[in-house]
Parts: C-alpha cells; structure tokens; sequence
C-alpha cells in the first residue's frame, strides 16, 4: 500500500498548498481590492479639541491724567498687571479670562485732548491721537475736577476704544497707590464688562457647545434672537402693498440703503459679508384679519396673531437663489386703504410706538400707514413716497439686534456716547468679534469632533484626500484661532474662526461621503457567494478532513505506544 | 472507493443546497436592509442633531418681539436733514419720475381652422438697468428678484427657458408665434466674461430647476450642446462665440401645476389682477397643448440704442379643443374656457390688452364676436397681415355696465379654408430589431416658387450611435449636398451627437434626410425605472427665414404688439420662423432586470464545477480498482454466498 500512501500524501499536500495560495495570496488580495480609501485624518488633534480650553485675553491700558496722582505714586505704579479669572462651563469647556492692564500717565498730546470741552470731542481728538487695536481698550482716568463729564456720570464710553472714567471724590491727591488702585479696579471691570466681553455673552456664544440649564431661560431667548454666525447675510428689503390699485409707493430704497444700511455693514465687513437687495410685492396679504377697534378708530393687530402674519407672506418672498447665507427679511407693510390706520399692540394690549416687530432669526416687519397723507375723498390710485429714514431708524435697530449687537443697558453713571453715522461704535464691534470669534470656535469643533466621531463608527465612508485636507485645514484653523484669541488678536483669531467653520462645513456636507455609505448587503453577497462559497467549502472539507486524519493517526500511535 | 465518490457528490449536494440557501437569503437580506441602514443611520443623525441643537429651539421658542427703537438708533435723523435728501412726510407728489420698469400684458385668441382655439399670453416687463456692470445691491420693483439674482450671478446674457405639454401641430394649426419644443428646453447665452462656461451651466440649471419645480437638474453634459448657427442671441450684443452658449431638451419633461404656480409668482400681479386671474390650471392643463416660456433678453430702448434694458417676457400658449368641451354647437367664452372672467387690468399694467384675430372673418360671416369693439388694429406676423379686435383692459368702458369681461364668439359657419404653413416638418424612426435604426426628417417647402435655406439642428443622445457616412439629403428624388455641416461626435457618457446642416430647400418640395443609427447597450443602472417605455430623443430645431408675403416691420422698437416682435425683424422680404419636430421615442435592448440573482446562481454553479473538479483531481489519491465482476457473476456470488459455497 506504499503508493497509496504516496498518493494520499500528495492529495493531502495539494489540499493544504491550495489553501495556503488562498490565504497568502488570495485573502490579501481580496482585502486590498475591496478596501474602502480612508485618508488619514489627525484624530489625535481632533480629540484634543474635543476639551476645548479657551483664553480671552484683552489688553487694557489705564492712563492717569494729570492730577490723579503724585509724580512718587507715579513712580511706584506698576508698569503691567495681569488679572485671570478661570470659568469652567462644563466638564469639556473651560473659559479664562486674562485682562493685561498696563499703566502709564497720559502724555501731553493726550493732555490738551482731554482739555477739550465735551467728552465727545476729547473722544475723536483721542483717536486722532493713536488708534489702538482690535480688541483693546483705553482708559483714561481724569481729576474729579475735570469739566469733561457732567455731575452725575462718573464714565462716559466714546464711540471707540477708549472710556473716560472720573476719579472719586473722596480719593483726593494724597492717598497711597493702594488705595487708589483699590478704588479704581471694580470700576475698571465694570467698564470691561460693558466695552470687552462679558462673561454672559461668551457662555451665550458657545452655545453649540455646551447645553444650557434650563434655569437661564431669559438669556437663552436673548441669544437665540440673533442670528447664527455664518460668512454672509442676504439682506432682503420687501415692500408690501396689498392694495396696488390705490395705492402706487414709492420708496427710495436704493438711497436709504445707501445712506442707512452700507456705513453699518461696512463697519461690520470684517464679520461677514453682506449682500443687500430689495424687492415690491404687490397683493402680498397678512396671514390675519386685523381686528377693527371702534375705540381707537384703527385696526388692530394682537402680539399672539403675530405668529400667524408672516406665513402666506413668506411663501412670496422666495429664498435667494444665487447663496445659501441665511436671509435677513425686513418687511414694510402698507396696509390697503379699507384697513388703515393699522396699528401693532403688545402684549399689555398698548400700542407699540415703532409699529414694528421683530420676529428671532428671521426679520422684522414694520406697518406703515398711509392713509393720513391724503383726504377721504382722494382719487385712486394715489402716489405715496414713504419718508425712508424713519422706516430705515426701526430697520436698523432690527438689523442690530439681528446681528447680535448687544445694547445692555450700562449700569448707573455710565453715559454712552451715541454711535455716529456708523451705527455701531468700535467697542460695540470689538464685543461682537469676540462672542462671534467664540461662536465659530464653538462651532467647528462641534462639526469637526462629530465628523471624526461619525467617520471613526462608519467604516463603511470613503474619506478622500481633499476632505482629509479639508479637516487638516479645519484643525489647523482652529489651532491657529485658538491661538489668536489667546494673544489678543481679535481681528486674527475672527478671521482663523471664520476659516475654520468653512473648511469644517465643507467637510461635513461633502457627498463624497454617502457614496458607498448605504452600499446594499444584497450586493456584496451577490459578489462574493459565487466566489467564496465553491471555492472555500472544498478547501475548508479537506482542511478538515487532514486535521481529523492527523488526529486519528496521533491516536493510533499513542495506542500503539500504550 | 465508491463510499469515497459518494461522499463527494454528497459534498457537492450540499455545496450547491448551501449556495441556493445563501443566494435565499441575500433576497431576505435585502428585505433586512433598511434596519441596517437605519443603525448604520444613526450616528450620523446623532451628530447632526449635535449640530443643530441651537437652531431646533430656535424654531419653538420663535417669538414676536416689538421692536423698541431707541433715539440713539435713529442716527441719521439729524444728518439727513441738513443733507435734506430726504422728504419731511409722505406726500402726495403730483409729479414723478419716469418710473424705470414698465409692464405690460397681452392675450391673443386665434380661431384655429381646424375648429380649436389657440390663446397666446404674453407678459413683458422691461427695466432699464444694467446687469452688465458688476454692482451688488439690486433693487426690484417689477422684475422678479429671484430671476434678477439668477442673471446677475451667473452672468446671464440671454435665457430662454419653456416647458409644453402636447406637441404643436403646425399643419392643422398654422406656425405658433412663440413655438417650443415638447417637454422643457433651455438655452443660455452667457457673458463673456464668464471663465468656466460649464460649471456655471450646471449650477444654473441646479437653481433654475428649484425656481421652476422642474427636473433641470437632470440636464448634463450627456444632454447639452453648443449649436454653431442655430441660436443666435435674439437681444442687442453682437457675441457669436457659441462657446458661451448651451441649448438642452429634456423631452420627456411632464409639465403640471407645479410648473405653473412659479411661472405666475413672477408676474407684478401674480395672479390677483390683470391677464393672469385666467390662468388657472384645472382649464389649462385641460387643453391640447400648453407651453409656458420665460425669456430674459436685453433689449433697446430706443433705435439709436442709446438706452438699454432688460426685457423679460413670460408667454403661455395654450390650444383649447372645441370638441372634447363637450357642446356640440361651436362656442367658445372666456368663462367657459378658463373660468374666469376679466373684472380689471392689472393696475401695475402700462397697457393691458386682448387681441381677437378676425382676418377669416372680415364680415363676420364666420363667427360673432360679444361684445363688439369698435378698436381695430394690423400688424404683419408671421409674414402675414392680420387684422384683430382689440379690448383695452386699462378703459373702464371695456368691461360695460356689469364690470366684467366676457368674450364670446360664436360660430356661424364651420366651413374654414386653411393656408397651409410655408415650412413644416417632421420626423420618425424606421427600422425593425432592436440593433439598427434610421431616422427620417422630412422638410415641406409650401412655397410655390420660392426656394429658402433652412438650418437643421439635431441633438442625438449617445445611446444612439450615428453613422454619418449615411447621412442622404434629398429633395424631388435628387441629392440635395448641404452647403454647411456641422457635426460633432458622441462620446459615451459624455456628450451627444451635434449635427448642423444648411439645407436649401427647393419650390414646393418635401427634403427627406437619413441618417442610420445602432443603439448601444446601456450599464444596467442606466435604464430608467420604465425601461420599455422607451428613450426619448429631443426634437429637430429647424430656424430659417421665410419669404414674405408682406413686408415685414424691421424697427425693431416701434410700438407694437406684443405677439409680433418677438423675433427681430432685419430684413423686410422675409420673416423669421422656428418649427420644431416630434420627439422620438426609440426603444433600446432592455435587459431582465431580474438578471444579477440569474448571474449569481450561474456562476455559482460554474465555479463550483470547474474549480471543485479541479480541485477535486488535484488532492483525490488515486489507486487502481479491480474491474467490478458482471452482474451475473454477481448474481451467482450472491446465490452461491447464500447457498454457503465457495464464491466464483
């Protein structure tokens, strides 16, 4: 049986190298064929950015005005101090605050400046003087005596970066340093707290991040009325008349916007870009039926219909076609001639002197009246111009609040410059850099962590080379904002924020990513059956046919031993 | 030996009951699949949700807020005043500027001789502005903004969009004043300062089709062409780079409400006042043929085009069958077409009129018209004077003592004489089988004794591969040799087949041009979800200029209907004409598309067999059997074992 024995070994070693060209070379090759590309993405850095740790740092330079304090104080004062103040918002998110305050006595420039005759003039001579950067501030602590401030105001903030502050009374020349710096520091953070960042603001921009208890109900419905941070805004300006036939408007809004509108978003260019348009639409009717009150004589509408007015109207006012930023929508309403005058009521049932809402991340609307501009027995149609600056003084408040330019009321003795032609002081921008800064941080670590969360679960995604690069950039973005906002440089740190969102969107909305994300089991086994099966049963059956013939021949040996 | 056969068969057996219970189950995985996909789902939602925690709130917590306008806000009240731009009150102003849009609206009926009534609406707004120069803010009155921001982003020189429903007979109906292709077709002159032609088409078609409620999106390279000489830009600029242009069909477009309801949201009026309170769609889609079109162009404002504008149009034209309304005795109203009656012109209207064409009808002795107008007005269209009753809507005469409109005619005589187009054309495909084709395009020149050029475009998809080397041209049973052709071949899955000819067709001649065709096989994905109802091929676009009658109007900016300028007008003998073709419908091999699980269970089986046999010979031990005894030696072994004797 020697031949026997000889075949049966060859089969058997026919079997066993089959199986070994299947597995060292076909397994292999099947596994790099069918692998799904996945570029290499940092993670390490992604989860690093998971705990974000973020520090506000805002340089703050207090400048004593002759006659604050002694030329030995003037000695002894510190040239720089550094003030931290740690927050942690939850266990992933922790905020420092670190205001570097520097000292020195104002210069003689700086003097004759502040001997101006009002405080807004000793503003823009300041400015003239130097202009200081993004992000920081200037105060100027002047005598008790000054003439600057009237009785009462103790700060009077300008349209810029700087703040007036009047030293009190009762620290007369003669004090120590200690004290005055005592006395000075709470009013020195409260002036930071109304010109820099606040606390509330930043928590409020992080947002994405963070989930709020739902005890602070009130900040959130503050938060929530302006609009999210995005790279563009699409400004719409809608006319509404329902009534063509009797009424034909005119409005100028091409030079309203022009006068109104451009020097604010010009201001506002290095937070977004803004695109302006407008637009008439004729028999665009409200959602409902004012209610006529014989008392008042005028039509009215409730603050709880409110909700209703704007949906047939929204359907007309049609998405922009041309961007996907979200739209701000300002409408005016001319109510037709049956329905006038109407009038918008709170609330507590009162007239709302504006005759305008505003509804959160959406727009405003305001009701224009016109049926006082002409005579009851006035010929139809009649040509109506609408007085543009006081409709466009309510769309600008709107737009303000929109955007999120805070106008928190400043704690008593302050006096707040009113802002210029621009419509928004420096100090005003700087705040809202800062929570909008923030905000984008919050938000591309959200997007960047839960794409890489979702890619690490999925291993079914394609992950191409240019959103690695996309992510890459993200991170580094971040990285770099991060950073930025760490060494003060607001303007830096918005512009890395802004880039950051960017790359991260584009990222996560790639379609390159659902490509092979639902590919049907059907399909795969479709493929693979008619190859695996018949080739790997054999392979598997005289695998383990060898194995128990070994077994077997073990046995018997170790029962020929026995 | 034989126990070891039969443990492979038995191998096999149970190879091959696996394999079936496999492919089994990959069917019931495939009714499995959705939870899959929804756990596969999951995190993604998850993470979305993550993302848009803020917004959701957002949404509930919408709230109405009055606005508190502070002093501060107001910032410009002083200013303003000493610029003193700005007016102290609304007022009253008895003088205006001219405004710089102008609207205008316009029906047109026609008794067709066929017994049908074809209605023509037309809508033009005109702004003076100018998209050309690259200033952001856009302010609209008239114009529709979403389409102003469609031409101002995409640097749109020109646009013609339309969709139909139903295909223009122009034998029994005469030539249309705007005709449009079955299904949708868009072209587009771009400026020239566009870079990537292309990708902007895409993303054009992309937004055009949200703005539409159409499948615009499904335009692509596969389906776009660059004609050479066939579309030539119809407003003011002299660029006849066709790199910049792009013409598409998608003849199996289906045109519903959907398509309607957009198309009128760009009227000033929408649909409250004016023409367009007739349009309702129950009546309009109701009808033997619709065709809705937009086209933006810019136009002069004046001869010297000094002053330039943009001019959008927006016509629908619609064919009422008499018969299938159901009366027998022939009547046609506005009510009992759309209705509606009119009660006003859209005040926003420059001019707001109805023409009735009554040329068949000098004497009334075919149709009475209520009620009577004493307007009546000429105009050469189409190469041909007519004469229509006009109702000015902007009178308040035209409506009478019941504040409504009703047109009425009524027929007396049925009897129609038709004159028969001077161009026609159409088009079919021959040929048996499923491999080879031909397709057939006839081209009647009615004209008694004047021969015209006649450009020929057609735009073939892929799948259909041309062979040019067949292309005949004949007329009158003679070689008719195009004096231009323009071809560019397919490339699979990537562009069609462009093919321009100039033909000259003779006197009173029918020129019939072949060319042959195979039809490729397609990839199993792309079939259409109704794969036997067959592939659409785009209709024939055939532009030329036909001798007139009468002399045409060639000033272009005259105050004139609006019906009758909408092609320019350069020459006085001759008018220009556009007829389309019928689509064709050509079936392609379609395959089972039960076809894949066929496959997987064939090649299983031929795997198993060829490799296990394989397989099988090179690990079997093979040894030398003794030959098996007969079956009656058997037989005697058993009978002898029985009987206990020695075996044989």
């Amino acid at each position: 049986m020697a031949t026997t024995e000889v075949e049966r070994r060859r089969g058997q070693l026919a079997a066993l190298s089959i199986a070994a060209v299947v597995i060292i070379i076909g397994v292999p090759l099947w596994w790099r064929t069918t692998e799904t590309y996945r570029a290499w993405l940092p993670v390490s850095q992604i989860t690093e950015l998971a705990k974000l740790q973020l520090q506000l740092s805002a340089d703050v330079e207090v400048v004593f005005a002759r006659g604050t304090v002694t030329p030995e104080q003037q000695k002894k004062v510190p040239l720089t101090q550094t003030r931290d103040e740690e927050r942690a918002v939850d266990e992933d998110t922790s905020l420092r605050y670190r205001y570097e305050t520097k000292y020195r006595t104002a210069t003689i420039m700086e003097e004759d400046a502040l001997n101006q005759p009002t405080a807004a003039e000793a503003d823009l001579s300041l400015h003239m003087l130097s202009e200081s950067p993004c992000g920081s501030l200037v105060v100027y602590v002047i005598p008790e005596t000054s003439l600057l401030l009237p009785e009462d105001v103790n700060v009077y903030i300008g349209q810029r970066r700087t703040a007036l502050l009047r030293i009190g009374t009762q620290m007369r020349v003669g004090k120590t340093l200690e004290q005055l710096q005592a006395h000075l520091e709470p009013r020195i953070n409260q002036v930071l707290q109304v010109m820099s960042f606040s606390h509330a603001d930043i928590t409020a921009a992080l947002s994405d991040r963070v989930r709020f208890s739902p005890g602070n109900k009130e900040g959130i419905a503050d938060s929530m009325r302006a609009f999210k941070s995005s790279p563009g805004y699409e400004i719409t300006f809608s006319l509404l008349n329902p009534d063509p036939k009797s009424h034909r408007l005119h409005w100028d809004i091409e030079g309203a916007v022009q006068m109104y509108i451009q020097p604010l978003l010009a201001k506002l260019s290095p937070v977004a870009n803004f695109s302006i348009d407008s637009q008439t639409l004729n028999y665009a009717m409200l959602g409902v039926n004012p209610r006529f009150d014989n008392s008042r004589g005028a039509y009215i509408l409730n603050a709880d219909s409110l909700a209703h007015v704007i949906n047939p109207v929204e359907a007309r006012l049609g998405s922009n076609a041309a961007s996907s930023n979200p739209v701000l929508n300002f409408l005016l309403y001319v109510p037709d001639a049956h329905h006038s005058p109407l009038h918008i009521h709170d609330h507590k049932k009162q007239e709302v002197p504006s005759n305008a809402f505003h509804s959160p991340r959406w727009g405003g609307i305001m009701v224009y009246n016109v049926n006082g501009f002409y005579g009851t027995e006035a010929e139809f149609p009649a040509d109506i111009n609408i007085n543009m600056s006081k409709v466009m003084g309510v769309f600008l408040a709107q737009l303000r609040l929109l955007l999120g330019v805070q106008s928190s009321s400043p704690p008593p003795g302050f006096l707040v410059a009113p802002c210029g032609s621009t419509g928004i002081a420096d100090w005003e921008l700087d705040r809202l850099m800062w929570s909008r800064s923030v905000e984008n941080v919050a938000t591309a670590t959200t997007t960047i962590t839960s794409l890489a969360q979702l890619l690490d679960q999925i291993g079914n995604i394609v992950i191409n080379d240019n959103i690695a690069e996309q992510v890459s950039s993200a991170v580094s973005s971040l990285q770099l904002a991060v950073a930025e906002l760490e060494a003060g440089n607001l303007g830096f740190a918005l512009q890395y924020s802004k880039e950051a969102i960017l790359a991260s969107e584009k990222a996560f909305f790639d379609p390159s990513l659902l490509h092979l994300l639902y590919f049907p089991d059907d399909q795969k086994f479709a493929i693979y059956i008619p190859l695996f099966l018949p080739m790997c049963v054999p392979i598997l059956l005289s695998l383990l046919k060898i194995g128990s013939e070994a077994r077997q021949k073990r046995r018997e040996k170790q029962a020929k031993k026995d | 030996m034989a126990a070891h056969r039969c443990s492979y068969s038995a191998v096999l057996f149970i190879l091959f009951n696996l394999s079936v219970f496999i492919v089994v189950d990959s069917h019931q995985t495939t009714l499995t699949n959705d939870h899959h996909g929804s756990v596969v789902d999951n995190p993604q939602t998850a993470s979305e949700t993550v993302e848009q925690t803020a917004a959701q709130p957002a949404v509930d917590d919408r709230r109405w807020e009055a606005t508190e306008v502070e002093e501060e806000a107001i910032p410009d009240d002083a200013s303003t005043d000493t610029q003193g731009t700005s007016t102290p009150e609304s007022v009253v102003l008895s003088s205006l500027p001219k405004p710089k849009d102008d609207f205008q609206e316009e029906l047109v009926v026609r008794p067709l001789d066929s017994g049908d009534i074809y209605a023509s609406f037309q809508f033009r707004t005109l702004w003076e502005t100018d998209f050309m120069r690259g200033n952001k803010v856009s302010h609209y009155r008239l114009f529709p903004k979403s389409l102003g921001q469609v031409i101002s982003k995409f640097s749109v020189r020109e646009l013609h969009i339309s969709f139909t429903q139903g295909y223009w007979r122009t034998m029994q109906w005469g030539q249309p004043f705007l005709p449009a292709p079955p299904g949708a077709e868009l072209w587009v002159w771009f400026q020239d300062t566009v870079t990537d032609v292309d990708a902007t088409w895409k993303e054009l078609t992309n937004v055009l089709s949200g703005i539409f409620c159409a499948s615009l999106n499904f335009i692509d390279s596969t389906n776009t062409v660059q004609p050479s000489a066939s579309f030539k830009p119809l407003g003011i600029g002299n660029v006849t780079d066709h790199q910049f242009l792009r013409y598409a069909t998608l003849p199996r477009e289906i045109v519903c409400t959907e398509n309607l309801t957009p198309w009128k949201k760009l009227l000033p009026c929408g649909s409250k006042a004016g023409l367009a309170v007739l349009l309702k769609s129950e009546k309009l889609f109701h009808s033997s043929f619709l065709s809705q079109a937009v086209h933006i162009r810019p136009v002069c404002q004046d001869q010297q085009c000094k002053t330039t504008s943009w001019e959008l149009r927006q016509t629908l034209n619609v064919v009422f069958d008499l018969h299938t309304s159901g009366q027998s005795k022939r009547e046609w109203s506005l009510f009992k077409m759309f209705s509606r009656t009119l009660t006003e012109a859209c005040p926003l209207a420059s001019s707001s009129k109805i023409h009735i064409d009554i040329t068949d009808n000098p004497e009334g002795e075919q149709f009475e018209l209520s009620p009577a107008t004493p307007l009546l007005s000429q105009a050469v269209v189409l190469g041909d004077r007519r004469t229509f009753s006009v109702y000015d809507l902007t009178q308040q005469t035209t409506f009478g003592a019941v504040r409504s409109l009703n047109l009425l005619i009524r027929w007396k005589s049925s009897e129609g004489h038709m004159l028969r187009p001077l161009l026609h054309a159409e088009r079919y495909v021959a040929g048996y089988g499923l491999q080879t084709g031909e397709i057939h395009t006839l081209m009647y020149n009615n004209h008694p004794f004047r021969s015209f050029p006649v450009l020929l475009l057609d735009s073939v998809p892929w799948y259909l591969r041309l062979y040019i080397h067949t292309l005949t041209v004949t007329s009158k049973g003679k070689d008719n040799k195009p004096s231009y052709i323009h071809y560019q071949p397919s490339k699979d899955r990537l562009r069609p087949h462009l093919l321009e000819m100039l033909v000259q067709l003779p006197p009173n001649s029918v020129t019939e041009i072949t060319v042959q065709f195979e039809r490729a096989l397609l990839k199993w994905t792309e079939y259409t979800p109704d794969p036997n109802h067959g592939f659409y091929v785009g209709s024939s676009v055939i532009s030329s200029l036909v001798p007139s009658t009468v002399a045409m109007d060639t000033n272009s900016t005259r105050e004139q209907p609006l019906f009758s300028s909408f092609f320019p007008c350069k020459e006085e003998s001759s008018f220009f004409v556009r007829v389309y073709t019928e689509p064709l419908l050509v079936n392609l091999p379609t395959p089972d598309f039960s076809m894949p699980y066929n496959v997987i269970c064939l090649t299983c089986t031929v795997v198993a067999v060829g490799y296990g046999s394989l397989y099988n010979l090179l690990t079997r031990s093979f040894q030398i059997e003794e030959p098996s005894p007969g079956l009656a030696k058997r037989l005697a072994n058993i009978i002898r074992k029985m009987r206990g004797v020695p075996l044989l």
